[in-house]
């Protein structure tokens, strides 16, 4: 970290291909909720952003996207140099008005009205939340919806104890709502608005 | 813009071409706001998101809209596969893959079950798609409304609220004059129980190749500039009536060529004299079937029949023949 008297770190040594290869990640993870696809980030960023983080800023962001950070990330300079250094995107303190949110700990995720749902017309218009967590699990979440042959098991560590309740009532606005990307070490899966939590087989009556 | 460039081959040990381009021909902004698009597209299957389409080396109605889907999400590693009405070998095809492998050096392929990627016109490949592979469409209008409703606030708001009246009147009214629904293709359909999506110009017999796909469907629009998506297991419903259900077409005889059943064909007229023959429209899925060994009414070797043809009767299947093929 020695770099910071100099300048932010560096980006991604091959822009191109590494962009393309983190989209990727995210195109298959968003076509298959809950499935984990392996993201490899060989960036070193300021903590506490993650390299998955950003890998996941550096693929998506620039001048168009508005960004929000949580709390740990936005008491970061370095980690505002090294966003708009390599992404040129604002940083935004209104939830609403971002095109995405990153957030270091999914612990601590703010209720997800915060932020833009999308209007009835423009139902793209909302916000896409990028989350570290630990690491996914297989449970306890059972999930259904587009992209999944039947129900898949989704866990991730940590998240809010009442995640499934917020998917669930996600999932009800559709068409509007936001969408999440989850980042573990190595990583990456995604929730969009589609995904709907379902009781656990051995649950149902 | 970035340090990454392709470079031409350049034939004979010639000078290198003067202008080079960014990997697959876009830049990387550009690259960014289609790839956000198609995140967005694929969280709400069926809707269409606006994208600032650029301006491509090519005119509109050729693929404009699916180029650039292709130029954002493909990789060095990909194997692109590219198909114009089924066939690999048209001008549109060889155009487009001829592009992709000057701007980004992928391989390419016509082969559908080795292609990573698949750009296609108003097809979708005979061969049943697999998980991990994407299906890239060139749609010329995506609006399944547009024709009902000129207004696109008007369709934007109709689609908010979910009110399809209209095309359902449009399908009514097939019936009234036709005695049958008499759309034959981009056949609307309802992409999980929600937005009404026009598949873009594919016959509708490819229509329930569309439902719960284990490939991700992508949708490119160009000169309207939206991008729209179906992700893999999906519900994709064909809207129709309980007293009309939906159905696809059925070819009277199989391919003239390789014998196949239950799929695409196209019909090519031989001579003046009421002369034609049934062929796969799927090249690639027509030239496996017959490195295989099938073989159809006309293949080699094969003699015209006598005069029955010309009177539209079933012509007997040539035994043998000098080998010269119409």
């Amino acid at each position: 970290m020695t770099a910071f008297a100099t300048g932010p770190a560096a980006g991604f040594i091959d822009p191109v291909h590494a962009a393309q290869r983190v989209f990727s990640a995210l195109m298959r993870a968003m076509a298959e909720p809950g499935r984990v696809q392996p993201l490899a980030s060989d960036l070193v960023p300021p903590a506490p952003l993650s390299p998955e983080l950003a890998a996941v800023a550096l693929a998506l962001l620039d001048y168009e996207t508005p960004v929000w950070l949580d709390a740990a990330l936005a008491a970061s300079p370095q980690v505002a140099a090294f966003l708009r250094f390599h992404t040129g995107a604002p940083v935004v303190a209104d939830p609403g008005k971002a095109r995405f949110a990153f957030f270091a700990d999914g612990q601590s995720l703010p209720p997800f009205q915060a932020f833009a749902q999308g209007e009835p017309d423009n139902p793209d218009r909302s916000t896409t939340l990028v989350v570290a967590v630990a690491r996914f699990e297989a449970e306890p979440l059972t999930l259904a919806g587009p992209g999944i042959d039947g129900t898949r098991g989704f866990g991730a560590v940590p998240l809010p104890v009442d995640f499934a309740a917020r998917l669930e009532a996600n999932g009800s606005a559709f068409p509007l709502g936001v969408d999440l990307i989850l980042c573990a070490p190595g990583a990456v899966a995604a929730l969009p608005r589609t995904v709907r939590p379902v009781a656990h087989p051995s649950v149902r009556a | 813009m970035t340090a990454e460039t392709v470079t031409t081959p350049a034939p004979n040990g010639a000078e290198p071409p003067a202008i080079r381009y960014n990997f697959a021909y876009l830049d990387e902004q550009t690259k960014r706001m289609i790839r956000r698009a198609i995140l967005k597209a694929i969280a709400i299957p069926g809707y269409q998101v606006p994208f600032a389409g650029r301006e491509m080396p090519m005119p509109y109605g050729w693929g404009t809209g699916g180029v650039q889907v292709t130029a954002a999400i493909l990789g060095a590693c990909d194997v692109l596969k590219v198909i114009d009405q089924g066939s690999d070998d048209t001008t549109n095809a060889v155009a487009i893959r001829s592009f992709f492998e000057t701007t980004a050096g992928v391989a390419t392929t016509t082969r559908t079950a080795d292609a990573t990627v698949i750009q296609t016109r108003h097809r979708i490949p005979e061969t049943p798609l697999k998980a991990g592979q994407v299906l890239v469409f060139q749609v010329p209008i995506p609006e399944p409304l547009r024709f009902l409703e000129p207004r696109e606030t008007e369709t934007r708001r109709l689609h908010g609220l979910g009110d399809y009246g209209l095309i359902h009147v449009k399908l009514y009214e097939d019936i009234a004059r036709h005695g049958h629904i008499a759309t034959t293709y981009a056949y609307p359909v309802t992409v999980n129980g929600r937005y009404v999506m026009d598949p873009s110009p594919i016959p509708k017999f490819d229509n329930p190749k569309m439902h719960m796909s284990p490939a991700l469907q992508l949708f490119g629009a160009g000169r309207e500039k939206r991008i729209y998506a179906v992700p893999p297991f999906t519900p994709v419903v064909p809207l129709d009536f309980e007293d009309h259900p939906f159905a696809v077409q059925h070819f009277a005889e199989p391919c003239a060529l390789c014998g196949g059943q239950g799929v695409y064909l196209d019909e090519v007229i031989l001579d003046d004299a009421g002369g034609r023959m049934f062929v796969c429209s799927d090249t690639d899925y027509c030239a496996t079937r017959q490195g295989e060994g099938h073989t159809g009414r006309m293949s080699a070797p094969y003699a015209a029949p006598p005069a029955t043809a010309a009177t539209g009767a079933e012509p007997p299947i040539a035994a043998s023949g000098s080998g010269d093929r119409p």
